[in-house]
Order: structure tokens, then C-alpha cells, then sequence
């Protein structure tokens, strides 16, 4: 057990944990995206997590930080919260956001983030990003709407964990990237019928699972 | 961009099946490491000029990397293509310059005219139309390059006359050829 102080407060968290995992376990909420508990190397892609530490003199991402005895950390300063305002614009240019249509009711990381950072679901100032994909990608299993998605690489990742052999992967570079689904062989024999775990992990409602499949196998997402 | 196919259904035409035996015995001379994926793309690609589905699944079989990956490397790079070449080769520049100058509008000519998008050919084997980084003579922008011939400030009428030129030739070609036969 190590002692931090986070925004004046004390806190205790485990050795080897990230600051970002130990704030969030001790009820301090950090923005997050692309976040996955216990994964060995984060990739720090949504580059919401900002936090300042002294010590370091730009802000850092927490999730790449591993907690230190006496770390002294910020997670609301303007430097931090103007990265994180920015980064957020961002994502939301890739992200169209359609309260009515989304499968995301209630628990969306996006709307939770917009009300931590003040800021609206718009990418105002910024435009809307638009890119030349298709609105709905039929993947098998699970239906796959681009325009969702804010590439965070989570369904890649639990995939490859779960599976070994990953079927989803990104495809593609810079704007036209997406991602994709390949399989080879018999349908009947992927993992797919009773995985499903990239459609629960997705936050923003891009993968969703078939309702067909859904009954088949039985599990919710 | 390469058609993200969902499954890839291995295709029974004579052709592919002989790319697929050659390439079976390509994929012997490369060691089984994850490091050799791209290579052996390339080594495919220098041979075959293109690379298909069955011959990136038995990529992935030979080296017990998931399909997926293969598919993700093959359509990160450029270099890379989906569809074999056409016997005319339709190079637009969307460099900066071209960029600049309009060179999409270009390319969406290209596209509109021969019913295809950039990486594709056309069914007949006629044509085929990508887009290039830079050919290096960014004062002539927009540029295109058609079968190693430079096309420099090039306007969307241009488009139309380079393929009444291509039209132009292959009645003469024909011509020639149907006199040949006659005199013999």
C-alpha cells in the first residue's frame, strides 16, 4: 500500500496500480475512453486521463502512471482540464451523438465526461468530422455503426484477450480508420455465439449485438 | 480502400486458385515468425501484383497470426492492393500541392467516369485508378500519371480526352489488326 494525495485529499491504493485506476477506485472520477482495468500496457490513446503531478512539469496521462509513495496530483487544473476540453472536442467531431437512436441509455461515458469537463455534446467550436464510411457495417454477429465510434480500441483488445485469435481489428489509416471484422471458415464455429464481450465493452453504442444472437446464446449486453 | 469484406469466401475461379498454389509454395521459404508478415505480403504482392483473400488467410494459417491482423497491416499501408491492376494504370497525386490545387476533384472525375472507386479496377481489366502520395513535380499540380506518362495541370475535361485518346488507340489497334489478317 502506498499514500498519494489527489486534489488535497489522502488516498491509499495498491502498488503497481495506475493513478488512474486508484483514483477511480477511490470514488475520483478521471475521464476516461480507453481505459481496461489490468491491461499490461495502456495505450493512452483517448488522452482524456490528463492529471498534473509534481514533479513533471507538462500534465500527464494517469492510466501510464504507476503510483509512487508521496505523489502529490492534480486532476482539475486549467492546463489539465484544456487538454482534456480539447481532446473531448475531438472525439465528438468522430462521434455523432443521437440521444434518440442511441443504444447507450442512461450510463454514457461521453455524457458523464461532457458534465465532468462543463462542456456540451458538441464539437463547437470544432466541425463534425466527415468521413467517408459507410452508416452501418454488417459484421455477423453484431452490427457496427462507424459513425459511433470513437476508436478507442477496447472491443480489439478484449477480443484478442478473450479469443486469442482476435476477429475484430482496426482497419485502415488516419480518418478512414474503422473497425473490422474477419473471420475464416464456418460462422457456426466463432466464438462470437457466446462471446459478445466487445459489443459490452463498446461506450459509445458502436457494436451492437444482433438481436438474434442475443436470444441465441443468452447473454445481455 | 480495400472492400471490408466480412468473411472471406475462398473464390473457385482458375486464376485465384493459381495464385493460391503459388503461393503456398512461397509461404515455405518464409520462416514461421510474426516479423515475416510483411514481407511475405510484399513477396506475394511483387509476384501476384495483388493481393487476395485466400492468399492472405493462408498468410495468417502460416504464421498463426489471427486473420484480422493481416487484414489490418495489409490495409494500414499504401503499398498494399486489393484488386489486380488494370492494363491501363491511373495514378491522381494528392500530394500537398495537388491537394491544394483540386486534385480530389481529379480523382473524383477518374472514379465517376469509370464507375470505381480508388484501389479498384474496372471489371474488363481496362482500367484501374489509385491514388499516390507524391510523383515529385509539384509545380505541374494537379498532376496524374497514366501509364508512366506525367498529365500536369490537369483539368476535369482532360479527363474525358484521355479516354477518348485510349479509345482513339484501341480502334486503331484493331484496325491494324483486322488489315493484318486480311493480307495474310
Amino acid at each position: 500500500m502506498v499514500k498519494l494525495i489527489v486534489d488535497g485529499k489522502e488516498i491509499k491504493a495498491d502498488e503497481g496500480r495506475s493513478v488512474l485506476q486508484s483514483c477511480i477506485e477511490n470514488g475520483m472520477f478521471i475521464p476516461n475512453m480507453c481505459f481496461i482495468k489490468k491491461r499490461q500496457h495502456p495505450p493512452a490513446s483517448c488522452r482524456l486521463c490528463f492529471v498534473e503531478i509534481d514533479g513533471f512539469d507538462p500534465p500527464v496521462t494517469s492510466c501510464t502512471e504507476e503510483v509512487r509513495e508521496g505523489l502529490v496530483i492534480r486532476t482539475d487544473t486549467a492546463a489539465v482540464r484544456r487538454l482534456q476540453r480539447t481532446a473531448f472536442k475531438l472525439l465528438m467531431s468522430a462521434h455523432h451523438c443521437e440521444p434518440k437512436h442511441c443504444p447507450v441509455k442512461g450510463n454514457c461515458q461521453l455524457i458523464r465526461i461532457a458534465k465532468h469537463l462543463n462542456v456540451g455534446l458538441t464539437p463547437k467550436p470544432l466541425e463534425l468530422l466527415e468521413r467517408d464510411v459507410e452508416e452501418e457495417v454488417d459484421f455477423a454477429f453484431f452490427t457496427y455503426y462507424p459513425f459511433r465510434c470513437v476508436l478507442c480500441g477496447k472491443c480489439v483488445y478484449i477480443c484478442r484477450q478473450i479469443n486469442g485469435h482476435n476477429l475484430l481489428t482496426f482497419a485502415n489509416r488516419g480518418f478512414d480508420t474503422v473497425i473490422a471484422f474477419f473471420g475464416s471458415g464456418d460462422p457456426a464455429r466463432f466464438p462470437c455465439h457466446r462471446c459478445g464481450a466487445c459489443a459490452s465493452i463498446c461506450p459509445t453504442g458502436a457494436l451492437v449485438r444482433k438481436p438474434e444472437c442475443k436470444r441465441a446464446s443468452g447473454v445481455t449486453p | 480502400m480495400a472492400e471490408l469484406v466480412c468473411m472471406t469466401v475462398f473464390e473457385s475461379d482458375p486464376e485465384e486458385r493459381a495464385v493460391l498454389e503459388n503461393v503456398a509454395a512461397m509461404l515455405e521459404e518464409f520462416e514461421k515468425q510474426r516479423g515475416n508478415l510483411i514481407p511475405i505480403l510484399q513477396a506475394i504482392q511483387d509476384k501476384h501484383s495483388y493481393l487476395c483473400g485466400g492468399a492472405m488467410e493462408m498468410v495468417a494459417n502460416h504464421l498463426d497470426v489471427a486473420l484480422g491482423e493481416v487484414y489490418g497491416v495489409a490495409t494500414f499501408y499504401n503499398q498494399f492492393r486489393f484488386h489486380p491492376p488494370g492494363r491501363h494504370q491511373i495514378k491522381v497525386c494528392l500530394g500537398t500541392a495537388c491537394h491544394v490545387a483540386g486534385g480530389d476533384i481529379i480523382l473524383e472525375n477518374f472514379e465517376r467516369k469509370l464507375g470505381i472507386k480508388d484501389g479498384e479496377t474496372t471489371p474488363d481489366r481496362e482500367y484501374s485508378v489509385e491514388r499516390v502520395a507524391c510523383v515529385g513535380c509539384c509545380a505541374l499540380a494537379p498532376v496524374a500519371v497514366i501509364n508512366d506518362t506525367v498529365e500536369g495541370h490537369i483539368k476535369p475535361s482532360r479527363v474525358e480526352g484521355i479516354f477518348v485518346q485510349f479509345q482513339v488507340e484501341r480502334e486503331r489497334e484493331e484496325r491494324e489488326e483486322a488489315e493484318r489478317e486480311s493480307s495474310e
